[in-house]
């Protein structure tokens, strides 16, 4: 039974210490109570309450880390079904799939090709998180490649072998670097868990049956591992949304425990386009790892940019900081344009105008996030709010010709912000793509 | 143990839509499509009954579309300005088994055409190819008002699917869609509540909702994607609740929006980090159908055959095919 903010409260010591991250103990509690944190940030908690809370106070599906420092990624910890409801809290970790059977040169080659993919878009660096190391040889040869991956790469690891004795040496070289362990079967499940809780590892469970999954994972649990991630196997993609979208209902709504952790997928597909559509699909229904095999740049690219589409908070735009930004080295009688500060928007007109090597000025104005016409539609970007954004932001310092270029969209309230600001107004194009152009015409 | 699972079951289904008429209903085509008709989110069909599979509808233009970049332009460019051949292309090389022509020719960017050029295109194109139709306007909603009708009186009885209707402009296709016996497309700004508005407006004015497909304008990936797939999400949440005003099929304008993107366009000489330029765009337009099926789709508006055949290969997959 689900206790509320207030029921959890009245167990806490109530010294408002802070060390949990809240501001008081309410606030961790009512957060304690949504699932959005656990009771282990506290350290004052009595062990008597700690038991009482302790159902409570776990997520329903866990908190999963990957890896170690810059590059460490949390998994996991997902409250909903859909992210209108609320969001997708952690973007599911990407990775790769490598054979140990390669010779060092190609398996190196491979490795900074995989670091070398990392890209920027709307502010943002997207990249991925996984290396995983497929043994298919003798446990020295598998050890040498887990090495060289572990001094060339930052990426979390991931070590694919069914050999205990191998995975044992090779988790010797990832001490504190949390690796994953892939996998625990209803055959190895004691070797591997002792594994996993020997070197402080994550444990992916394999099992391709629900019902036994939900076994092998309160089996594991009662040996004293609970970094476990669920891998229900290869199967056809319509099956793999059902059994995910399964795994996922019974944690959330259900709270049923077994189920209570992150879930991967390994694709073994070959063709990129094959594989791209099945990672894409199941990205979008709940995969919270997904390894692949091929790394071809545009293919990443577009993963990626999905997942970061996928789990941006729907209640919160990404927005840019409203200000004056120069492009290239501008002086006071480079073009002065002005957008909204939406970041897809603002990131967009950036780049058009990064590549007229025009120097320019771009100044986002605060429209909470809106793109250009939502905020015209708003009442966000009119000619009054651009008016006192030019005011605010000393624009009549910046240039001194007093001509502002805005979006070819609100062409219409160019009399209206030419009498409200005293600047020329100048059309710009319609769609940022034709910024270039424009930018480059204007002499 | 055994598990228990979770199933959903839902109280209302997504209205059938039927595009196209074969000779028995009056029209001339060899085979009709139908979409919608799903008591189930997307391809749980384990929870309810799911009849239809996506269709992709092959987009053509009645004029060679200016600003297609080259990957795009390259499989249709002995047929790029010839609507009828590129639909015969479509229809024998590409295997569609729906069209949509958008008459981009009536927009006074792009020629200028008249509305009894357009319906001699759409009878042309009717006669050269039987597979069932989607008329889509060029988007300036004047032009439109004097073009469609004639489209729609020169397709009478070939049941096609007409659009778009906004909130400000859907009366005339509306009576177009009537007299005609055409279906039609609703477009709403990624907004649930002036989608529901706008389906109860056309109701209202006879024609049946199991005649309206909703366009929930979408993004592309990586360009406001997730806003449409959360907005077709609440929606097909509502309509399985039971909400019939949202109980549409949805439209996708998928190829139109995702090669407007950057990264389906740029080269790879601009952007080195971003790889094949040809394969990038056809990913582009592939992972944002993919993604939107997933919030879902029922038609996809495509337009590169490999983009297309490989997302077909996705349905396939998903509907047990």
């Amino acid at each position: 039974m689900a206790l509320s903010g207030l029921d959890i409260y009245k167990h806490l010591a109530k010294t408002n210490c802070r060390e949990c991250g809240f501001p008081t103990c309410l606030a961790f509690a009512m957060a304690l109570a949504k699932k959005q944190t656990s009771l282990e940030k506290c350290k004052h908690v009595s062990e008597e309450a700690r038991m009482k809370l302790e159902s409570a106070s776990l997520p329903p599906m866990r908190l999963i880390k990957l890896g170690a420092a810059e590059k460490e990624v949390e998994i996991g910890n997902e409250t909903v079904m859909f992210r209108h409801e609320e969001k997708f809290y952690h973007p599911a970790a990407i990775g790769f799939l490598l054979e140990d059977s390669l010779d060092d040169s190609k398996f190196k080659e491979k490795l900074e090709r995989i670091n070398r993919l990392k890209f920027e878009r709307v502010g943002q660096l997207i990249e991925v998180n996984i290396i995983a190391i497929k043994q298919t040889k003798d446990a020295g040869n598998f050890v040498n490649k887990v090495k060289l991956a572990s001094q060339s790469s930052d990426l979390a690891i991931m070590l694919v072998s069914d050999d205990a004795a191998s995975l044992g040496k090779a988790l010797e070289l990832l001490k504190n670097k949390k690796p994953i362990i892939y996998s625990a079967k209803k055959n190895n499940l004691e070797a591997f868990a002792r594994l996993a809780k020997e070197s402080g590892s994550n444990l992916v469970v394999s099992c391709d049956n629900l019902s036994d999954m939900s076994e092998l994972t309160a089996k594991i649990n009662s040996l004293g591992v609970s970094d476990l991630i669920l891998d229900t196997g290869s199967k056809p993609l319509v099956q793999k949304i059902q059994e995910l979208t399964q795994l996922r209902r019974l944690a959330l709504i259900k709270s049923f425990r077994p189920f209570g952790y992150p879930n991967m997928v390994l694709l073994e597909e070959n063709d990129l386009f094959r594989e791209l559509s099945a990672a894409s699909t199941l990205l979008a229904k709940y995969a919270n790892i997904l390894i692949i095999k091929n790394f071809e740049s545009w293919e990443v690219l577009s993963l990626l940019t999905l997942r970061q589409n996928i789990y941006t908070d729907p209640q919160k735009p990404l927005q840019v900081e409203p200000k004056i930004y120069p492009v290239g080295t501008p002086g006071e009688k480079s073009p002065f344009l002005v957008t909204t500060n939406f970041s897809l928007t603002y990131y967009t007109v950036l780049s058009e105008v990064e590549s007229s090597k025009v120097a320019s000025y771009i100044m986002a104005v605060d429209t909470e996030g809106m793109s250009v016409l939502t905020a015209w539609a708003a009442e966000k970007f009119n000619a009054e709010v651009i008016a006192k954004a030019l005011e605010k932001q000393n624009a009549k310092d910046v240039v001194k010709h007093n001509r502002v270029v805005i979006p070819g969209y609100v062409a219409a309230m160019s009399g209206d912000l030419e009498e409200k600001s005293n600047w020329k107004v100048l059309v710009g194009p319609r769609e940022a793509a034709g910024i270039t152009n424009y930018l480059r015409n204007l002499g | 143990m055994a598990i228990e699972l979770l199933k959903m079951r839902w109280s209302n289904a997504i209205n059938e839509v039927i595009i196209g008429a074969t000779k028995q209903d009056g029209g001339s085509r060899s085979s009709v499509v139908k979409v919608g008709g799903q008591m189930s989110l997307p391809y749980l069909s384990d929870e309810g009954n799911i009849p239809n599979p996506p269709v992709i509808a092959h987009e053509i233009w009645d004029v060679a579309p200016a600003d297609w970049p080259e990957a795009l332009k390259e499989p249709f460019s002995s047929v790029l300005g010839k609507p009828v051949e590129w639909a015969k292309k479509c229809v024998k090389e590409f295997k569609a088994e729906l069209l949509c022509l958008r008459l981009m020719g009536a927009h006074s960017d792009y020629g200028d055409n008249s509305p009894e050029k357009e319906a001699q295109v759409v009878k042309d194109i009717l006669k050269a190819v039987d597979k069932p139709l989607i008329i889509i306007g060029c988007g300036d909603n004047e032009k439109d008002n004097l073009v469609l009708p004639k489209c729609a009186e020169a397709a009478k009885g070939e049941r096609c699917l007409f659009g778009n209707a906004i909130q400000d402009n859907y009366k005339t296709l509306t009576v177009a869609c009537l007299a005609d016996g055409h279906s039609i497309i609703a477009e709403s700004p990624i907004d649930i509540n002036i989608a529901k508005q706008l389906n109860i407006l056309i109701s209202d004015m006879g024609l049946s909702a199991e005649r309206i497909v909703i366009n929930p304008t979408i993004g592309a990936l990586g360009y406001g994607l997730e806003y449409a797939y959360s907005i077709m999400e609440r929606g097909r949440l509502s309509a399985l609740n039971g909400d019939k005003m949202l109980a549409m099929p949805y439209i996708c304008f998928v190829g139109y929006e995702a090669w407007r993107a950057k990264e389906a366009k740029a080269s790879e000489k601009e952007f080195p980090a971003w790889g094949k330029e040809k394969e990038r765009g056809i990913a582009w337009e592939m992972v944002t159908s993919t993604a939107l099926l997933q919030a879902g789709a029922d038609i996809l508006v495509m337009r590169h055959p490999q983009a297309i055949q490989e997302v077909q290969k996705t349905i396939n997959q998903l509907t047990g095919k």
